[in-house]
């Protein structure tokens, strides 16, 4: 039975949807193939852009907002390993954002002058500024991850709501120490209410498009391994996982803290662009603005989240010119899209391009499956996996399609 | 339910909202000739934005006046005006947004942290600022080109200090907002020159920002018996504060710096006369100044507005004199638009000239902070009156 | 002195509760956290104001007209925004609230303008001296009310036929329907229960605090919601002690001199509870299904 199956390298089961070729087989893309496709794409988008930026051709301001997409799309992507991988709705997102933008920013400042730098050079992209950063980064990452494990597991022992509220709990008692530490403390370490300023502009469009393009690789990979499938497995069904031998609190906690460490970095990154912390900015309503990002991409697809962070990012700037509608505009656009797509805008569909390669290579294109355009991907593949079956292929992994990155 | 919306469409979508955005960014830089483009930006909208606002209605009516009387050196100057929503983000955006726009100058921004975030930026490209009301210590730490019309939070901390010593005061309690910059600023600054002076300070308590039941807070300090009360915080705080306080019985005078101003006197008041009765706040401006300038201005605000100004408005008014009078100076020395000698001139205009306010007579004498005389308001029947003016020593 | 610190967490506490009641009521039905609750007390308050100072109304009508409009909204949100979604998955209505709650505070703001607008008082009590103590008239009203909101509020759900049909579909929606309940308009009637009690809520706070913005429902409905969760969600006496608890501890941590941790306070006793009881006070434990 095995051998119907087409298999690749690794003996995993390849995906297969639409028709087949010609002789009734699928033509297929090897692993390192398509791994190397998108390393090119993503390398083309990072480095292009980069001259695109450096030659002036891409406005300063534009520069700046694309820096805020990394930013949403790294906070989006990493709160979709809790809420759309693992199943769980933790509200205090913005808290470990501000964790590790603080800790990110008072480690390079503090280190500055041991490596010679000051806050010109720092932006200079120097190899000394580059290592302070990449440590910084990770220091902040780092901080934000212990502090998903404090919070992590005391949380994940509740369910629901529950769990939702208690990390909400957790991102507010974060800010309140934010604010009186220093009196506190007795020394200057956040600035208080007024906030952590001159912190230098480490923050790029090269380092926030790189960052964001390994955070998005390191969550595929790890949805793509044992760990992932676990993960998924106990969105599905916690008690049936935990009886199939799934460790659910490692999982549950690996995923929390791993969704926090990608936080802190995008706090971060956000620290370099902006040049100053205020703790006032990582209330409730940040972690609220990050969950809509979430949902309206469609829980569990990358790709919508990717594309809703952008979209959310550029949307209030593109309706600049109805400045004081935008709020109530946004607001109407948020309810009429839950109202007509309840399962967000990708639902579970994932963009994969060796898909789309593929079918080109096969010459399934949409056109000649008449009226796909109008219908979700789900009934797509449905619709092609019966296809498929007709030809005496196998229609039961087609289903599966819209799991695969 | 019939799925209309498909990904095929919202991609459509989004695509066009992407689109409009890059074409927005590319369209062609700002260059008449006889302009000089000068960015505005402030909170227009969300929490803060009555304070935008009013600094906007000051700005703009300076603007139009001042292009009436020929501009600067026949060039007109035209105001590019963005909202930031008062958050530090937006500010940062919208200051690459108004470079892009070609501007040489930036009215900005209103409150303290986004300024902050603006002044870290701007002084790396070397771009004149005035800020109108951004009282932080350190808005204008970060470089030579940064500038405002208000004076400190510290500064206004130790006036108040001085007043309440002249006044006899022996124990004063503080009650303030601790999520706040500006309040912490007044707060800690009074609490020291007060300390220093001999007064006992017997509470200082303080509160989260959007707290509105301050009962529990009134009642301790209340019980200490405390000879006044500083309140150093916006007029809606204040007004509860001191409503609250007079209703558990406490009839001490309440102190306050100039976030006071709009308590009473706008579009409503914010506590009753009575409750308001032999309350002092320090602030530069109050539209009952019989001042000659300030009358001036109150009747011209109100002609265009129909409403009578505020602090913030007046503020705003001379933060834009102070640019402009810069900008008629500069274009005397006949350098290019917006080259790097043009924003250094007015730079340097600003710093050595001496502007005629309405919010008294301001010059700089080394730093971006403005040396001006202070008044001191105090209620009475429901009426602001000035009480006593500071001079700078 | 103590006795005035007493009375003023009383006073905290007693709005909290009734705004956590009718977050409680609506969750014990549909499961639903109800953002936009803060905000139908927002909008309860500016009803009062613009019938007091816009229509110059009598103080009595006002507050008729307040909870009256607290409780079409109410019912009107259900039917427009949640109604649709009863099948989709709960984060779904859950964003949905978060988008209404947007609504209401940007559509106030732009309507009426981000300045607090300052309600008159609608009946002046004075103080009263007890022991030495003020005590403020207002808030000795404002703990009598919440004491009969509840009494009636527990005889509404024990006692009555509605009641019943209430409790019958927050324990199973689809057997409630079986028996012959009519899900719909017994949830509708619960959106207006709980939008009633939002809109006293609104009169007390109004009558406390003189103030009215667009956002102060923001925060009084995140603290009288951790009230809710702390006491149990569903549970109409666990809402009160949950409101009473919230309301005491910020009281207590200023009067010592805390108050700058007060929301700390606040979200660390939640906390604990949460751990130490993972449904709350009075909640119900629940089994999963397997």
């Amino acid at each position: 039975m095995t051998k119907m199956y087409p298999r690749d390298n690794n003996h995993n089961p390849v995906i297969v949807t639409g028709f087949g070729g010609k002789d009734g087989h699928r033509r297929e893309l090897t692993m390192p193939a398509r791994y190397a496709i998108n390393a090119i794409l993503v390398a083309l988008f990072v480095f292009g852009g980069n001259f695109l930026v450096g030659e002036g051709l891409i406005s300063r301001y534009q520069t700046v907002v694309f820096e805020q997409i990394g930013v949403y799309v790294l906070m989006t992507v990493s709160l979709n390993i809790v809420t759309g991988y693992l199943g769980q709705l933790p509200l205090g997102h913005a808290g470990f954002m501000s964790i590790g933008g603080y800790a990110c920013a008072i480690f390079i400042i503090r280190m500055m002058p041991l490596f010679g730098l000051d806050a010109q050079s720092m932006a200079s992209g120097s190899t000394p500024a580059v290592i302070l950063f990449v440590v910084g980064l990770l220091f902040g990452g780092i901080c934000a991850a212990l502090m998903g494990v404090v919070i992590g597991i005391p949380a994940l022992r509740l369910r629901g709501d529950y769990l939702a509220i208690i990390t909400l709990g957790f991102a507010e008692i974060i800010r309140v120490v934010l604010v009186n530490i220093d009196s506190a403390l007795g020394f200057k370490l956040t600035g208080g209410a007024s906030g952590l300023t001159g912190i230098p502009a480490y923050t790029g469009y090269l380092n926030t498009a790189i960052v964001a393009s390994l955070a998005i690789f390191a969550i595929h990979t790890l949805m793509k391994s044992r760990h992932g499938r676990a993960i998924l497995a106990i969105r599905d069904n916690e008690i049936a996982a935990e009886a199939s031998g799934v460790n659910t609190t490692y999982y549950k906690t690996l995923a929390f803290v791993f969704s926090a460490f990608l936080a802190g970095i995008a706090g971060g990154l956000y620290a370099g662009c902006i040049g100053v912390m205020a703790p006032a900015k990582f209330g409730f309503m940040k972690s609220v603005e990050i969950l809509v990002m979430v949902v309206l991409g469609g829980m569990g697809s990358m790709f919508g989240s990717v594309v809703s962070a952008t979209v959310l990012t550029v949307l209030p700037e593109a309706l600049r010119a109805f400045a004081d509608y935008r709020m109530v505009a946004y607001a109407i656009v948020l309810i009429l899209v839950m109202i007509f797509r309840p399962e967000g805008l990708f639902g579970s569909y994932d963009f994969s391009l060796s898909r789309i390669i593929k079918r080109v290579m096969n010459r399934d294109f949409p056109w000649n499956n008449d009226d796909s355009d109008e219908q979700t991907d789900v009934q797509v593949n449905a619709k092609a996996g019966v296809q498929a079956n007709e030809q005496a292929d196998t229609q039961v992994e087609a289903t599966t399609d819209s799991k695969e990155a | 339910m019939a799925h209309k919306l498909t990904r095929r469409r919202f991609l459509e979508v989004a695509g066009t909202i992407a689109g409009s955005f890059a074409l927005a960014g590319c369209s062609p830089k700002n260059q008449d000739p006889n302009s000089i483009y000068v960015g505005v930006m402030g909170p227009y909208t969300g929490d803060v934005a009555q304070y935008g606002l009013a600094v906007r209605s000051g700005i703009l009516l300076y603007l139009k006046e001042f292009n009436k009387n020929s501009g600067a050196g026949g060039r007109q100057i035209v105001s590019i005006v963005e909202d930031e929503k008062g958050d530090s983000t937006e500010a940062i955006l919208v200051y690459n947004k108004l470079l892009d726009e070609n501007v040489c100058a930036i009215l900005g921004d209103v409150t303290s942290t986004p300024t902050i975030a603006l002044a870290q930026k701007s002084v790396l490209d070397n771009i004149p600022c005035v800020t109108a009301s951004a009282t932080a210590e350190d808005v204008v730490a970060h470089g030579n080109n940064m500038f405002r019309a208000t004076v400190t939070d510290p500064f206004q901390g130790v006036v108040l200090a001085e007043f309440a010593k002249k006044q006899g005061y022996q124990r004063v309690g503080t009650i303030f907002n601790s999520g706040g910059d500006y309040e912490i600023g007044v707060n800690n600054a009074f609490v020291q020159r007060a300390r220093e002076l001999g007064i006992e300070v017997v509470s200082q308590q303080g509160y989260p920002t959007g707290a509105v039941d301050f009962n529990a807070q009134l009642t301790s300090i209340i019980g200490l018996d405390p000879d006044a009360i500083l309140a150093p915080n916006y007029y809606q705080d204040n007004g509860k504060i001191v409503t609250q306080a007079r209703q558990l019985g406490c009839k001490k005078p309440f102190m306050g710096a100039d976030g006071w101003a709009g308590i009473i006197g706008g579009e409503q008041d914010y506590a009753s006369a009575a409750d308001l009765e032999g309350c002092f706040y320090c602030s530069a401006f109050v539209a009952s100044n019989p001042d000659e300038k300030v009358q001036h201005f109150v009747k011209a605000y109100t002609e265009e507005y129909g409403e009578a100004p505020t602090n913030f408005c007046s503020l705003g008014y001379d933060a834009a004199m102070i640019l402009c009078s810069a900008l008629k100076t500069v274009e005397k020395r006949g350098y290019t638009y917006n080259s790097n000698e043009y924003r250094q001139a007015i730079i340097d205009a600003i710093a050595s000239g001496v502007v005629e306010g309405v919010t008294g007579t301001l010059s700089y004498q080394g730093t971006g902070d403005p040396v001006k005389s202070t008044l001191i308001i105090t209620f009475k029947d429901g009426k602001e009156s000035i009480y006593d003016t500071i001079n700078p020593s | 002195m103590f006795l005035t610190q007493v009375l003023n967490g009383l006073q905290l506490g007693s709005i909290y509760a009734l705004v956590a009641l009718g977050y409680t009521m609506v969750y014990g039905i549909i499961l639903l956290l109800n953002f936009a609750h803060g905000d139908i007390i927002m909008f309860g308050s500016y009803v009062a104001w613009i019938a007091l100072v816009q229509l110059g109304l009598n103080p009595a009508i006002a507050v008729l007209l307040a909870i009256f409009g607290c409780v079409v909204l109410g019912v009107l949100i259900d039917k427009v925004a949640y109604a649709p979604l009863r099948e989709a998955p709960r984060l779904s209505i859950l964003i949905t609230a978060i988008g209404v709650s947007y609504l209401l505070e940007n559509g106030v703001q732009l309507l009426l303008g981000a300045d607090a607008k300052v309600v008159p008082s609608i009946i002046d009590l004075g103080t009263v001296q007890v022991f030495g103590s003020t005590l403020s008239g207002t808030a000795l009203l404002t703990v009598a009310v919440t004491i009969v909101a509840t009494v009636v509020l527990t005889l509404l759900v024990q006692k009555t036929r509605l009641g019943k049909a209430m409790r019958a579909v927050s324990e199973d929606m689809g057997a409630a329907r079986l028996m012959g309940v009519n899900v719909n308009s017994t949830i509708s009637f619960t959106f207006a229960v709980g939008s009633a009690l939002a809109g006293i809520a609104a009169i007390l706070y109004s009558m406390a605090y003189q103030q009215v913005s667009p956002t102060m429902g923001v925060m009084l409905g995140t603290k009288a919601f951790v009230a809710a969760v702390l006491g149990g969600i569903g549970s109409i006496p666990g809402a009160v002690i949950g409101g009473l608890i919230v309301g005491f501890s910020e009281v207590f941590v200023a009067a010592f001199g805390l108050s700058v941790w007060q929301d700390a306070v606040v979200f660390l006793l939640l906390i604990l509870v949460l751990v130490v009881k993972p449904t709350g006070l009075l909640g119900r434990p629940v089994t999963e299904k397997v």
